[in-house]
């Protein structure tokens, strides 16, 4: 709000970069365990809100029109308690503080009473209103009186009130384009990043300020300079040339709301400063000044190649300190499983008479798990659930299969099965194994959800209430008793939801099912009873993805409202929400330690969250399309993702760089999966083809030396084909999930297609 | 690029908004039209991108109707009125112009509820599984993760499926009945075609059981003759379970008192219908069936009731067939027959009479050989003449109704090396390529001196006209002493009657007539009886006369030569034989006999067995027979 009128010739801020990002950090969402409101309308607004907090003392003498301004911000910081701000400020400003009163009362009033959204607005209008009254204020005349049903964009847009001549905007552009294109090679790529933030600026500043044709001349002469990647974003500016159409585009919002990150060396930066100084190009220099955020860094300026597989999300690449945050990527040790889980093995097992077997795999699974990882969390760092003996059972269960497992390389891939849906005539959208590959559920358009037992046990109910009150719960049986026979089939279909469901995801005991739908609630279904037992709702708009944590008890959501979101299975209200994407959450996942959740956007980044305390700790950029998979390995160590561009990139999580970018899909890709032992990355896509990629290549081949760490500058060997190990083709069906067995063996799901 | 820059997206121009703006009966002016023009653009184009993600999220490619109907659902604009369908709308360009539009037929709501044809629901969503690659190994080619029947059975179908089997393979005859019938004409059926096929091809593990042979031999009858199943390729596993019951020695078939024959019989039939009928779906199929009779009839350590079978399927798969496999390889197999006949111990007693049935059945076989001959030959004269108008549709008239004229074209035309190595490879009696056809008269001799007066016997009156079917055994005297070695000695002890028919015209004749080297007598012992027996004998050949009338005969070819009958009467074409006989004691005229038969007597009123006639030592239990002769499902065969 603070930026609302700059000064022109306010140079200075650019070097205090640092400091306006420890005051971003602070404002990084921290919502606990209070289920809060919904976030999504004051995300942008809350980063925004604080930076300037800084950034404004910077600013000179304050004219007219922005001691109205800073009038505001007094109240807004009186309202806030912010009382030492206040009192900085009003000196610095030298306000008197009749003064700020007198302004108060001129006002419509509302201002004094207690701070609540809709006050704060009120406040922000009265802003724009004095500005629009200023007599050597912008040309355009402010909407003054419309009803603002959306102050903050109001705010945000205002903004752009402030311009230059609208017919120099193309002789500025044009200026800056032959400047760059003259320069040194190693610096022209580098200063390239500078044009398309640069151009949509400055086109929407043309369009906010009417200069219709102006913006329409704008955008027909230089947006053919732009990366490609960018096309899908251009299509969408160029369509808008009103004013009007500017408040309820969220694509416009999400480019004003975010800061633009660039990262620039620093030669390059002093050449670029240095020409627009001598210039005097005010309006680009304004522009990079309030709309850009220019990440500075010592040493060679990077190649156009390391720069464009970083660049094409929606705001620009991660700034370096937004991936500083240590993660614990290790997995938690078992042992609190294996001691207790021994121990009723040994009974369990001596009962049965073969206690040869559990002896073996006590070894292995001993020497396994006592090794600490240095990178693991502590055990205790987010309260896990406590096991049951059903799931020491599954346990068990999954140590034999695994002895049983096959070791995948290049040379021994996995067999694949696909299950195809045959006559999902109501549009199959999301899929999902059980980890025992027992059962499989599938998520349809048509708002139900059906389970299917892919083994010869038939799915059945428990017996009605009644009828339970009739059996023997002493008998040893009684597990198979409660089951009602009359009621095996080999599907069952769950009603509920009221619109499509997105997103399906089975608990690790097999009891639970939740699933994500268009009508904005998460449904969590009993397995048992085969009825919904929850509604989750708070996402208010349509829910993406869902994924149980991979302890169960927790699951993360996300969706249209571009948060994500943290429950237990027992509270009704989100544990955590995950503000910070620009646009919609596409998919989540839990990492394998159950500590971070990563999701995956529209705007073209994934975000690692902490789960502990709602942390973004991981930023990665590089995709330049939405994401619409991603899967951990099975170490926790590294993520993959997938996108609509066709690309699956790998990410290392400590590091926090991009190790691997696999060409070859032509479609988006909507499943990926690392083998059990991580030997092998799988993915699925719409192009009707499987691929599998040589995981263990790539992470060996992972530049993991000091200075890439620190610096970021990555260097991806363009090496596709050689770590692609096998393409599968189905005749028509797209691969919606992958899935590998206990035993490695590859699962695939999809829908057939008949056109 | 500017052109190309204004085409970026559609725009609704401010005409179009102005017309719809009178339409509601709004006026707009041009500077407003304008603006709500450009404002109409955006928004459209907002929704549309909107409603991209719920196209996305959904895995699909095309944007559905319901997509951009949640798009403006989630901005809080009222959703465009109709329905949202699942599948794309068909959007078709006008060719003049750059107009484009969604079809939208008008659909006939009176017509569509009272419509007959019910639509089928569509089949429930599955889920299948299939292996696609094994250790990653698999060819780049797309796998097949469609099965060829997406559709599978649903729950209907599937109880009909075991409604109609239990009732099929059931007691209760009225039961099977019902059941027979509507899998005759039950028009749903197809995609359980592949499940009955599996039930019939049962065959080999009943094969003790005739009554359930019988049953799923009625079953193959309901599927080949139901006009809605298209066999396909399964025309191949039906003829190999028929063929089974033709050729195979039943377990059922140990025990004499069994009616192994008539199953035999009925499967032979069943045979020449399916090939009649279906013949044209598999390739081949004639020449494989011909193959595997003839293999059957040259192994002589297969018993009597094989040959017997391959024999009837000869039969029942025409003259042709008869003619080229059975005719010459019969020197061959008589030597074997006549040491059976010959025995007469009595440990052979059983063989014997299974010996004399093949007899019978040989028997049967070359006289309809023989008078298909005859009637070709006519045939052919008459076409190259091309004298009588009714040839052509008399040709085709006998084509359509005789299941004894030809094969179809369609097996012929296998390339000849293809077929000779076939039958070369099989050990055939005649190498195909080596096969002339015999004059008729050639052949007539060759198959007198084997069969000598009982073949005669054949040739010599009408049958009475629904006759009731004479009782009693025939005479035991003929039967055994017709080798044709024994025929000249008994000459003088027997009636005997002369032929002399003649043939007037004959082209494929040197223009001479020839007379036979030794003119074959004809038993007039019980002509009439004989007679009848062979008018109604086989269902097949009364079916092929059927349609004409009994007595009607245009002229007469006769073959044989010392023709000393007139045709006795003009009418349509048709050909008969008159065959003079002297018989001693008392002169008679010679009898005529015809190609065209009297219509048949209803099937009910049918002597049981075709073949019944000829030897007496044959005691047949006629019993099941006239059981299923009874029943509706009679071997009606529309030859």
């Amino acid at each position: 709000m603070m930026s609302l009128h700059p000064t022109p010739g306010k140079m200075a801020a650019v070097q205090d970069g640092p400091i306006e990002l420890d005051a971003e950090k602070e404002t990084k969402p921290e919502i606990l365990s209070d289920g809060s409101s919904n976030l999504s309308g004051n995300t942008g607004s809350g980063s925004l809100s604080s930076s300037p907090l800084t950034a404004a003392p910077a600013g000179g003498a304050p004219k007219m029109e922005d001691q109205q301004t800073l009038i505001a911000v007094l109240q807004f910081l009186k309202r806030n308690k912010l009382s030492e701000s206040v009192e900085i400020l009003r000196r610095e400003a030298g306000l008197a503080e009749d003064q700020e009163d007198s302004q108060a009362a001129d006002g419509s009033g509302g201002g004094k009473s207690d701070g609540d959204g809709g006050d704060a607005n009120s406040l922000l209008s009265r802003v724009s209103i004095a500005a629009a009254a200023a007599p050597q204020s912008t040309l355009t005349p402010m909407p003054v009186k419309s009803a603002e049903d959306q102050p903050d964009v109001r705010v945000v847009l205002s903004a752009y009130s402030q311009q230059g001549d609208p017919s120099l905007y193309q002789v500025y552009y044009s200026d800056l384009k032959n400047f760059i294109e003259s320069v040194l090679d190693c610096h022209r790529a580098e200063l390239s990043q500078l044009f398309y933030p640069l151009f949509v600026h400055m086109y929407l500043e043309l369009v906010y300020n009417n200069h219709e044709n102006e913006a329409k001349a704008f955008f027909e002469k230089f947006s053919g300079d732009q990366e490609c990647y960018y096309l899908d974003d251009l299509r969408v500016l160029c369509g808008l040339t009103k004013k009007e159409h500017m408040k309820g585009n969220e694509a416009l919002l999400d480019f004003r709301t975010s800061r633009f990150v660039l990262r620039i060396s620093r030669d390059s930066y002093q050449l670029l400063k240095r020409h627009l100084q001598e210039r005097h190009n005010n309006q680009i220099w304004n522009i990079i000044q309030e709309h850009l955020y220019i990440d500075i860094f010592d040493g060679m300026p990077r190649s156009k190649g390391q720069i464009d597989s970083m660049s094409g999300s929606l705001a620009g690449e991660a700034k370096r300190e937004a991936n500083k945050a240590k993660v614990y990527y290790g997995l938690l040790k078992e042992p609190e499983i294996e001691v207790p889980l021994d121990d009723e093995d040994d009974e369990a097992e001596n009962e049965e008479g073969k206690p040869k077997k559990k002896k073996t795999k006590k070894d292995s699974m001993g020497s396994k798990s006592k090794k600490q990882d240095p990178n693991a969390p502590q055990q205790n760092r987010i309260p896990l659930p406590e096991l049951k003996d059903s799931d020491k059972l599954d346990k068990i269960m999954y140590m034999k299969e695994s002895t049983k497992r096959i070791r995948l390389s290049p040379e021994n891939l996995p067999s694949i099965c696909f299950y195809t849906f045959l006559n999902a005539y109501q549009g199959l959208t999301a899929v999902d194994f059980t980890d025992d590959s027992s059962l499989l559920a599938g998520g349809f358009a048509d708002s139900t959800v059906r389970v299917w037992s892919v083994t010869p046990k038939k799915l059945r109910k428990v017996k009605s209430a009644a009828d339970l009150n009739l059996i023997d719960k002493e008998s040893d049986d009684v597990l198979e008793r409660i089951m009602d026979e009359k009621t095996a089939s080999e599907s069952k279909i769950l009603h509920g939801h009221s619109g499509p469901v997105y997103g399906v995801s089975f608990s690790p005991d097999r009891n639970y099912l939740l699933s994500s739908s268009e009508d904005g609630t998460v449904r969590l279904w009993s397995l048992q009873t085969f009825t919904c037992l929850v509604g989750y709702k708070g996402h208010n708009y349509p829910v993406w993805d869902t994924q149980f944590s991979p302890f169960g008890y927790y699951f993360v959501s996300g969706g249209h409202d571009r948060v994500a979101r943290l429950w237990a299975t027992d509270h009704y209200q989100p544990l955590r929400i995950f503000a910070g994407h620009l646009a919609d959450v596409t998919c989540t996942r839990f990492h394998p330690n159950s500590n971070y959740v990563a999701t995956g956007s529209t705007d073209r980044t994934i975000r690692l969250w902490d789960v502990l305390n709602g942390n973004c700790v991981r930023i990665f950029t590089g995709h330049k399309g939405p994401i619409h998979s991603l899967a951990f390995s099975p170490n926790g160590k590294f993520l993959a993702s997938g996108s609509t561009d066709g690309r699956v990139l790998l990410w290392d999580i400590g590091h926090g760089l991009m190790f691997g970018d696999l060409k070859g899909h032509t479609d988006t890709i909507y499943a990926l999966k690392f083998s059990r032992d991580g030997e092998i990355l799988a993915s699925g896509s719409m192009d009707n083809t499987v691929r599998l990629w040589d995981s263990m290549k790539a992470f060996d081949d992972m530049e993991t030396d000091d200075f890439t760490a620190a610096t970021g500058h990555i260097h991806l060997p363009d090496n596709s084909q050689e770590l692609l190990l096998g393409m599968y083709h189905s005749k028509s069906t797209p691969v919606t999930h992958l899935h590998f067995t206990r035993r490695n063996l590859l699962l695939a799901a999809g829908a057939y297609n008949s056109q | 690029m500017t052109e190309r820059e204004e085409r970026r997206f559609a725009e609704v121009p401010r005409e179009s908004i102005k017309l719809m703006a009178e339409s509601t009966g709004v006026e707009l002016s041009e500077e407003v039209a304008a603006l709500l023009a450009e404002d109409v653009c955006y928004r459209l184009r907002e929704a549309t991108q909107n409603s991209s993600q719920f196209m996305r999220h959904a895995k699909r490619r095309k944007l559905s109707v319901e997509d951009f109907n949640r798009a403006l659902r989630w901005s809080n604009t009222e959703t465009v009125c109709g329905y949202g369908a699942q599948d794309a709308l068909p959007f078709r360009p006008l060719k003049e112009g750059e107009l484009f539009f969604v079809e939208d037929r008008e659909i006939n709501l009176v017509e569509l509820a009272l419509a007959t044809n019910i639509p089928k629901g569509c089949a429930e969503t599955m889920v299948r599984v299939n292996v696609s690659y094994l250790d990653g190994k698999g060819n780049l080619e797309p796998q097949g993760t469609v099965p060829t029947a997406v559709q599978s059975l649903s729950e209907d179908l599937l109880k009909y499926y075991q409604q109609i089997t239990r009732a099929i393979l059931g007691e209760d005859p009225h039961l099977m009945k019902v059941a027979l019938l509507d899998l005759q004409s039950n028009s749903k059926i197809a995609a359980l075609l592949p499940y009955f096929v599996y039930v019939i091809s049962g065959v080999k593990s009943v094969s003790h059981d005739l009554d359930q042979l019988n049953r799923l031999l009625h079953m193959v009858k309901s599927l080949v003759q139901n006009p809605y199943l298209y066999l396909g390729s399964y025309v191949r596993s039906l003829v190999s379970s028929v063929m089974y019951c033709i050729l195979e020695p039943l377990a059922a078939s140990i025990n004499p008192l069994n009616d192994h024959w008539t199953l035999r019989d009925y499967a032979a039939l069943l045979l020449s219908h399916i090939f009649w009928t279906h013949g044209d779906l598999v390739s081949g199929l004639y020449h494989q069936i011909l193959l595997s009779l003839q293999k059957v009839l040259s192994d002589p350590v297969r018993p009597l009731c094989s040959h017997y079978g391959a024999v009837v399927g000869l039969h029942a798969l025409g003259w042709k067939a008869v003619e080229r496999v059975l005719y010459p390889h019969l020197p061959a197999y008589w030597a074997n027959l006549q040491a059976v006949l010959d025995d007469y111990s009595v440990s052979n007693a059983q063989v014997k009479a299974d010996g004399h049935k093949v007899y019978g059945a040989i028997l049967v076989a070359v006289e309809r050989l023989l008078k298909m001959k005859a009637l070709s030959l006519t045939l052919a004269t008459e076409g190259g003449s091309a004298a009588l108008p009714g040839t052509a549709a008399g040709a085709v008239g006998f084509r359509e109704n005789s299941p004894g004229l030809s094969p179809p074209p369609e097996p012929l035309s296998e390339p000849p090396l293809g077929i000779a190595s076939h039958l070369q490879a099989g050990g055939a009696g005649c190498p195909w390529e080596e096969w002339t056809p015999v004059s008729l008269p050639a052949m007539y001799c060759e198959l007198y001196s084997f069969f000598g007066d009982s073949l005669a016997v054949r040739f010599s009156t009408d049958p009475p006209l629904g006759g009731a079917p004479p009782a009693g055994p025939c005479q035991p005297l003929e039967g055994r002493k017709e080798p044709a070695s024994v025929a000249p000695n008994l000459e003088s002890t027997r009636k005997m009657p002369q032929l002399t028919a003649s043939m007037n015209i004959s082209p494929r004749q040197d223009g001479s007539p020839r007379t036979e080297p030794q003119p074959p007598s004809l038993a007039a012992t019980a002509p009439g009886r004989s007679l009848a027996r062979s008018s109604s004998s086989s269902v097949s050949r009364s079916r092929s006369s059927s349609s004409r009338p009994g007595r009607s005969t245009s002229q007469s070819r006769d073959i044989f030569p010392k023709a000393r009958f007139p045709p006795p009467q003009a009418g349509p074409p048709a050909f008969a034989f008159i065959i003079g006989g002297r018989q001693m004691g008392r002169r008679c005229q010679g009898r005529r006999f015809q190609t065209s038969f009297t219509p048949t007597p209803p099937l009910t009123s049918l002597p049981p067995r075709a073949y019944a006639h000829k030897l007496p030592v044959i005691g047949r239990v006629s019993k099941p027979v006239r059981r299923w002769t009874c029943s509706h499902y009679s071997l009606h065969l529309p030859l």
